[in-house]
């Protein structure tokens, strides 16, 4: 079994910044009210002309630059996403295409939120029997595109942006260590997109009904966030034979200020080893944890041997955390 | 001797809330006298929920006003 771990970080935050005194405008709110209730200053909303395509080839290229790894040597692409492009093809074929990694295989991947997490989890196997060398795995979103801009409980909460990371081989012993991904679809209703799948297809009466925007049961959610972000953190480090003492970052999903600390007080662990950016990009849904991660790279806060903690959680429901000991200097 | 229900629920409110243990009475409104905000409640539920192995289901929760009435609420429901 071959130790697998990340080559390069790269991520992709839209230009245009929507402030919580730009959402005042459009909702009745309040900055005084977002900031206490979740954390958020502002969040990034993709110019008109973006996709998650394109943000998600311009997170991959910088990471593929960091790891000094070039397209064409590429053999699997997964795009974590529930804001594809289309419903097909995948925006894992697109990206791509636009990369040129032309002997990559691809496929998207739907976890919600957990879905950076299910993709690394998912290539690093790949990598670990020895089946593919090396991976591209990138979350991406334009929830802007999804969120109902009247609805003042949810629409301050989301944002666009997209985070990469490169796979491969690193040193023995390092790079992953655990993993631990969870669902429990009986939670499905929690958080969802109702209308323009199978079920419920595109009609004017589901567009009229507000059908093709999430809803979200904010409370029940929050429980269940507060909940597992300590179980699946202590079942992945139990997995990787190590204690919370050993952690020196954690970084998780992004969703609420009010959830990381409920969480982390519960957890027991200090607010110095949480990296945060919910504050300046809101909850980004699969580009949270890999934007994170890469502000952590280029802060320099990560060092080589660091035990750092990445874990997730979201729609499905699904959660997830995964042990990394940091293999880069 | 046990700790009644009220004093394992002030505990966790004094705790939570950053608040003196005078100020939690049971005709304490959660949150106009312990200014509890929205998540400040969801979060308690979710302790109280754990410490009692209780479910507060989110109608239960919404008619939550008192410290008296989740004293009363655990109560008929452990």
């Amino acid at each position: 079994m071959n130790s697998v771990g990340i080559l390069g970080t790269g991520a992709y935050l839209p230009e245009k910044v929507l402030t919580n005194a730009d959402l005042e405008k459009l909702v009745d709110t309040s900055d005084e009210w977002i900031v206490s209730r979740t954390g958020i200053k502002e969040r990034r909303i993709a110019a008109p002309d973006e996709a998650s395509s394109d943000l998600a080839v311009k997170a991959a290229e910088q990471a593929l630059r960091r790891a000094g790894i070039g397209a064409e040597e590429i053999d699997l692409i997964i795009v974590a996403t529930v804001t594809p492009d289309m419903s097909f093809p995948a925006t894992s074929c697109l990206v791509q295409n636009r990369l040129g990694a032309k002997k990559a295989a691809t496929f998207d991947l739907s976890a919600a939120c957990t879905g950076f997490l299910y993709g690394i989890s998912t290539a690093a196997q790949f990598i670990t029997t020895g089946v593919y060398r090396y991976a591209l795995v990138i979350g991406v979103e334009c929830l802007s595109r999804i969120v109902d801009w009247s609805d003042r409980s949810t629409c301050i909460l989301f944002g666009d942006g997209a985070g990469a990371v490169v796979l491969g081989p690193v040193e023995d012993g390092y790079g992953f260590q655990s993993y631990e991904l969870r669902g429990d679809g009986s939670g499905g209703d929690l958080l969802k997109l109702t209308a323009g799948g199978s079920r419920l297809p595109a009609t004017e009466e589901t567009v009229q009904s507000r059908l093709h925007t999430l809803s979200m049961e904010g409370r029940e959610v929050f429980k269940f966030a507060v909940r597992v972000i300590g179980s699946a953190t202590d079942e992945a480090l139990k997995k990787a034979g190590l204690t919370k003492e050993d952690i020196d970052f954690l970084i998780p999903h992004q969703a609420n200020i009010r959830i990381i600390e409920s969480a982390i007080k519960r957890f027991g662990l200090s607010e110095e080893k949480v990296i945060v950016n919910v504050d300046r990009y809101g909850n980004m849904s699969s580009a949270s944890i890999p934007v994170a991660l890469h502000e952590a790279v280029e802060q320099k806060r990560l060092h080589k041997d660091d035990t750092i903690v990445l874990c997730g959680f979201g729609a499905g429901l699904t959660w997830g955390a995964t042990v990394l000991k940091w293999s880069l200097e | 001797m046990a700790e009644t229900t009220f004093e394992r629920v002030k505990g966790i409110i004094v705790e939570h809330l950053d608040v003196d243990k005078e100020a939690v009475t049971l005709d304490a409104s959660v949150k106009d006298d312990l200014g509890a905000d929205s998540l400040d409640v969801v979060d308690l539920i979710l302790q109280f929920e754990d410490e009692f192995g209780v479910e507060i289901a989110d109608e239960e929760a919404e008619k939550i006003s008192t410290v008296g009435d989740i004293v009363n609420y655990i109560e008929n429901n452990l």
